[in-house]
């Protein structure tokens, strides 16, 4: 039996994994880069300009301000979700991608390792290519939002491996619809995004906190576009590396468990 | 003249267990460099099961199994680093043309850049395909597909080959093609381990060769060998007839009766002909050399396999 939690042993090879899929990325960038540019246009003026017109100030600030950061945390929780559920997926088991790379010098680890780091990538570019849309609009402070391009990595990191955890286990490309609907759109909508968090009763904002990744996200990236660093953020920091590891090794482990037989 | 012969792979009662399924039950052969080994079997047999565990793809449940001197479960990278495979199932990279397909593959075993430029244009050659080199996978006939996976196997000049079923669902030119380009990989001094269905392929190509059924190893050995001891140089085959039968049993001659044919097997078709002719009343009767596929049907059987 393969433990759910062995330590996976890797090289550098995970590199060739990124690189492939970088490479497919690149074929189609104009594809690519469309949706990054145009996702927070559609969202600023439906709901910021558009709903945020009857809301004067949330918590001090304009109704777009307010959403801006949610934006960019929504979008480097999508990129970096989908591309390791229904991306992974259909590279796994429909192109036989993994098998075709396990056949050479890499390993199966070193493959799903280099799926996650992409997926994390994905979340940077993206967030990357936001950042001048939202500063166009004067939304985001600048330089301090600049750092959300690294965070956006990490953070990145942390949906690839719960998007790797759900393809391991899951028995159809459609059975991927649960995830979604179950945990990624009630995190969309209830992680402080489109409404500050402290409106909620207090068990569901500690319950949200613990359990929904999303909340640190925003916290961090609102706390970054408008300058209002805290202490707190440290945790919501700690917490995301410290389930981005766990999860991780786990999802390493669970799609071993799926392919190696 | 001292002939060394090294073994590139030993199993020793190797058994690979899926569950409550025994794939493959306690095999053991050898490998020997330079030679084309064959692996035959029907349907479900254990021969790709086989093979994935040879490429350290698929763990061993019980038994030995060392390639070119390394166990295979704890010199993986090692051994896969020396072999070249192609799968029985496509697994091209459908996101990448021919040429992107040979250079990402490529990447894979630190071969430099330049070098692997150089490399796939030689195996775009050699595969016939170089005018197919910007084509995306998709728009590949089936034949195309299995020469890319081929020329795949061979990007990082492998010391084996691992082909299962190289030639599956080709036309009779681009499995002659496949059969030139494997022996010519043989001259090379290529270790080659081949699956195959077609048996006058098997007959044609191989050195040595074995034949399974249910994960086990029914038998082993060269061709012609191999015929000669199941079945005979030569089969006689006549009408199944009632009265032949009886008269073959007369005569204890061994026989066996496939539909509307009675096969009688023998090493002297000549005297064969001529005693029955002389004993029983016999209408049609015809010799034919016996191939590797008579001793195939006979071991394995003739009901087809779920
Ligand atoms: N991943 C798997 N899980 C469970 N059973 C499997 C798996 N792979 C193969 N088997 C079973 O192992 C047995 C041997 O299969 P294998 O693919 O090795 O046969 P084969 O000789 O290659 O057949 P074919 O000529 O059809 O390719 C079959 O009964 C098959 O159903
Ligand atoms: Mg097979």
């Amino acid at each position: 039996m393969i433990s759910y939690f062995a330590v996976p042993k890797l090289s550098s090879r995970v590199w060739k994994v990124w690189l492939r899929n970088r490479d497919v990325f690149m074929k189609t960038y104009k594809v690519n880069f469309l949706p990054p540019f145009l996702e927070p246009l559609l969202y600023l003026f439906a709901l910021g300009f558009g709903l945020g017109r009857y809301i004067d100030v949330i918590e001090g600030i304009s109704y777009v301000k307010f959403i801006a950061p949610a934006l960019i945390a929504i979008s480097i929780m999508n990129s970096a979700f989908f591309e390791c559920t229904f991306g992974s997926y259909v590279r796994m088991y429909y192109q036989k991608t993994f098998d075709a790379i396990i056949a050479t010098p890499l390993s199966i680890e070193e493959v799903i390792t280099g799926e996650l780091l992409w997926g994390a990538t994905r979340s940077l570019i993206y967030a990357t290519i936001m950042l001048p849309v939202l500063a166009a609009f004067g939304l985001i402070d600048l330089p301090l939002s600049l750092l959300i391009i690294p965070f956006s990595f990490i953070a990145g990191f942390l949906f690839a491996t719960i998007g790797m955890c759900f393809t391991a286990i899951t028995p159809n490309i459609n059975s991927l619809n649960y995830p979604t609907f179950l945990f990624i759109t009630p995190m969309f909508l209830f992680s402080g995004t489109f409404f500050p968090l402290s409106l909620l009763p207090e068990p569901i904002q500690y319950f949200a906190l613990a359990t929904l990744p999303l909340t640190h996200l925003v916290m961090i990236t609102r706390a970054l576009t408008l300058a209002t660093l805290s202490g707190f953020l440290v945790l919501s920091f700690a917490w995301i590396v410290l389930v981005s590891l766990v999860l991780f090794v786990l999802a390493v482990n669970l799609m071993k468990r799926r392919l190696i037989v | 003249m001292v002939v060394c012969i090294v073994s590139v792979i030993v199993a020793e009662d190797l058994t690979k267990q899926f569950g409550e399924l025994v794939a493959v039950d306690s095999v053991s052969f050898a490998v020997e460099e330079g030679e084309v080994f064959g692996f035959l079997g029907p349907n479900g047999a254990g021969k790709t099961t086989t093979m994935k565990m040879i490429q350290c793809v698929s763990p061993k449940t019980a038994g030995k199994l060392t390639v070119f001197g390394m166990e295979v479960s704890t010199h993986q990278r090692e051994i896969k680093k020396l072999l070249g495979v192609a799968p029985q199932e496509n697994n091209l990279d459908p996101d990448f043309t021919v040429h992107e397909n040979l250079m990402v593959y490529s990447r894979y075993f630190d071969i430099p850049r330049a070098k692997a430029e150089r490399m796939v244009a030689e195996l775009l050659d050699f595969i016939q395909l170089s005018h197919k080199k910007d084509t995306v996978i998709e728009q590949l006939s089936g034949g195309m597909k299995r020469r890319l996976i081929l020329a795949r196997a061979l990007i990082n000049s492998p010391r084996m080959l691992i082909l299962d079923e190289p030639t599956i669902g080709l036309d009779p030119q681009a499995r002659h093609l496949i059969w030139d380009k494997i022996k010519s990989l043989q001259s090379q001094g290529i270790t080659i381990v081949l699956t195959t269905h077609y048996l006058e392929e098997a007959a044609q190509l191989c050195n040595r060769l074995v034949i399974m059924d249910y994960g086990k190893i029914l038998v082993q050995g060269k061709p012609d060998e191999v015929i000669r001891e199941y079945i005979g140089t030569d089969i006689v085959e006549a009408e199944n007839d009632p009265e032949v039968i009886a008269c073959l049993e007369r005569n204890t001659t061994s026989y066996d009766v496939i539909g509307n044919r009675v096969q009688v097997y023998t090493n002297n078709p000549q005297e064969m002909i001529y005693s029955l002719l002389k004993e029983c009343e016999l209408g049609q009767i015809t010799a034919r050399s016996a191939t590797l596929e008579d001793v195939f049907l006979k071991l394995t059987g003739r009901k087809l396999r779920e």
